[in-house]
């Protein structure tokens, strides 16, 4: 079995559909919610552990929202979804988020 | 981490603004480089973005990001768009999209993959594709500065014809000097190109771009697969994986 | 106020009468993804109902598409907003598969390879309602649409049709799957254009 992102038993990304984009497309996105450019943040996959830039993160989306995955192991990192009235976001995969601030 | 709803009653802090078409350049048969006057525009960082959103009649709405290809110039920014076949977004602003006609524009965005010219190190940028769009802004940046840093430039396309920038690429004395430019073609090489076509491999790396031990800060963008295949290589040469900034685009690159 | 993106349209070819609230019909069949495409070998392909009590029934591959089958037309609708109609399928009815298993629960949660969720009430699995589909338009589903075999279940938005599915889980209490647990509804009845949260 798996856990509830499945990712264990995903063949991957060597069967790349060509259509993912990247964390880099979620500034926008994100800098309507957050007053810091997450982007460059970092992000600790609560999945397998790997660190990695928000940027850096493999992304699909937008519709019907975004998800953005570890480039390691497939697990979701983060999830965003927009509504007319709303967002949601969803931060769960990740086990923490470094964001570097300058003082 | 909680999952958290977040109430509309919060203003959104990056907003959407008018982005007019001014003028518009084909770079190939599927590629257009868009001027768009922006009012107010707060200037850009080489390597960052914008998003690009649409919307019919009914209020239906799309939006896609687009890398600016150019520094900031005034009010005026460029982004450089690929018809993706079947998109929803690049077949208009490519084919239908008229000088005079206005857009919305939320940006700039992106501060990871950004080249600043106060960096020392020397830089490789690999692109493929329309993944030439936001390197195009960095080495655009590179000249405008008078920067002396050393760039090379590895450029993969499926054939000649589908280079885009050729202008200033091909020409690179146009570009500025210190910037070596090599080329992948994965499809159809130039006829006596010394190099058969083919995909992008170790070996092009190891010819023309930077040895690791040179501390290259490293920019690829392009296709998902290109990226990924990129990044390891370079890693595999020995750079290391925290001096690699990589950028994928969509199916076409864009 | 600027006019923004004359012309545009989107993948609309026109609005028909006779759709849901919000929609516009489409001859395109997108694909939109929230994780990369399975591959599964149908040699190692299985489907499993599991009961609350943790009773089990499996299917391979030769056993599902052995089953009785149904040749289902029907439209689809995604929350995008894009409906395609009158869409040919070929597949098993849930309802024969749920036979297999003795269960009183009113909740079921739809697995797919690749860990997506989704939860619909048992209610909307039976009756004609539902099937675990394996070809589409005449030909094997391909991977991109939920190939080998999806869930598909018309009368509600796309997104309860999971592709790649691999299981089905019956529950005592609904709970909500991967995109009812982040803003989209519970339900998502197309015809009162239940898409969000609070709809």
């Amino acid at each position: 079995m798996t856990d509830e992102n499945g990712a264990a038993d995903v063949v991957r990304a060597a069967d790349t559909d060509g259509s993912e984009l990247d964390g880099n497309t979620l500034a926008g996105p994100l800098g309507e919610l957050f007053a810091v450019d997450l982007t460059v943040a970092s992000s600790r996959c609560a999945g397998c552990g790997r660190v990695d830039t928000v940027a850096q993160l493999v992304v699909y989306g937008p519709d019907p929202g975004w998800v953005a995955r570890c480039p390691g192991c497939a697990s979701v990192v983060l999830r965003l979804v927009r509504s007319p009235d709303a967002a949601w976001l969803d931060l769960h995969g990740a086990t923490s988020i470094h964001i570097p601030m300058v003082t | 981490m909680a999952r958290a709803a977040v109430p509309g009653r919060l203003t959104a802090r990056l907003a959407w603004r008018a982005a007019r078409l001014v003028d518009v350049t084909a770079q190939t048969a599927a590629a257009h480089s868009l001027s768009l006057e922006v009012p107010g525009w707060p200037g850009h960082l080489a390597g960052q973005h914008v998003d690009i959103r649409l919307t019919a009649d009914d209020g239906y709405t799309a939006q896609r990001s687009y890398s600016l290809s150019a520094p900031a110039a005034g009010d005026h920014v460029e982004i450089t768009v690929q018809r993706v076949d079947d998109g929803e977004v690049s077949p208009y602003l490519v084919d239908s999209l008229q000088v005079g006609e206005s857009v919305e524009i939320r940006g700039p965005v992106g501060g990871w993959f950004v080249w600043r010219p106060t960096d020392p190190q020397p830089v490789l940028l690999v692109g493929g594709g329309s993944g030439i769009a936001p390197l195009m802004a960095m080495i655009r940046e590179r000249r405008g500065t008078g920067s002396h840093v050393p760039f090379r430039l590895i450029y993969s396309v499926r054939t000649p014809d589908d280079t885009l920038f050729a202008q200033e690429l091909r020409h690179p004395t146009t570009v500025g000097t210190g910037l070596d430019i090599s080329w992948v073609h994965t499809r159809v090489a130039p006829p006596g190109d010394p190099r058969p076509a083919g995909r992008i491999g170790l070996p092009d790396l190891v010819a023309h771009g930077w040895p690791a031990d040179f501390a290259p800060n490293c920019f690829v963008c392009g296709p998902t697969g290109f990226v990924e295949f990129v990044a390891d290589a370079l890693v595999t040469l020995g750079h290391a994986p925290d001096v690699i900034r990589t950028e994928r685009f969509g199916p076409t690159g864009g | 106020m600027a006019r923004f993106s004359p012309g545009f349209g989107g993948r609309r070819r026109s609005d028909a009468e006779g759709l849901p609230p919000g929609q516009y019909l489409t001859r395109d069949f997108p694909v939109l993804s929230a994780g990369p495409t399975p591959r599964i070998p149908l040699d190692r392909w299985e489907f499993w109902i599991r009961t609350e009590t943790g009773a089990e029934h499996r299917w391979t591959w030769p056993e599902l598409t052995a089953l009785p089958a149904e040749a289902p037309t029907v439209d689809l609708h995604c929350v995008t907003k894009w409906s395609k109609l009158q869409t040919s399928w070929t597949g098993v009815p849930v309802a024969s598969l749920l036979s297999a298993v003795e269960s009183t629960s009113e909740y079921a949660m739809v697995h797919s390879y690749g860990g997506y969720t989704t939860n619909v009430p048992v209610v909307d699995l039976l009756d004609g309602k539902a099937w675990i589909v394996h070809s589409y338009d005449g030909k094997d589903l391909a991977p991109e649409h939920g190939g080998p075999a999806r869930l598909l279940v018309p009368h509600l938005y796309l997104w309860k049709s999971a592709k790649w599915v691999r299981g089905i889980e019956l529950m005592t209490r609904d709970e909500p799957g991967f995109w009812e647990s982040v803003g989209y509804h519970n339900y998502g009845d197309p015809w009162r254009e239940q898409r969000y949260q609070g709809d």
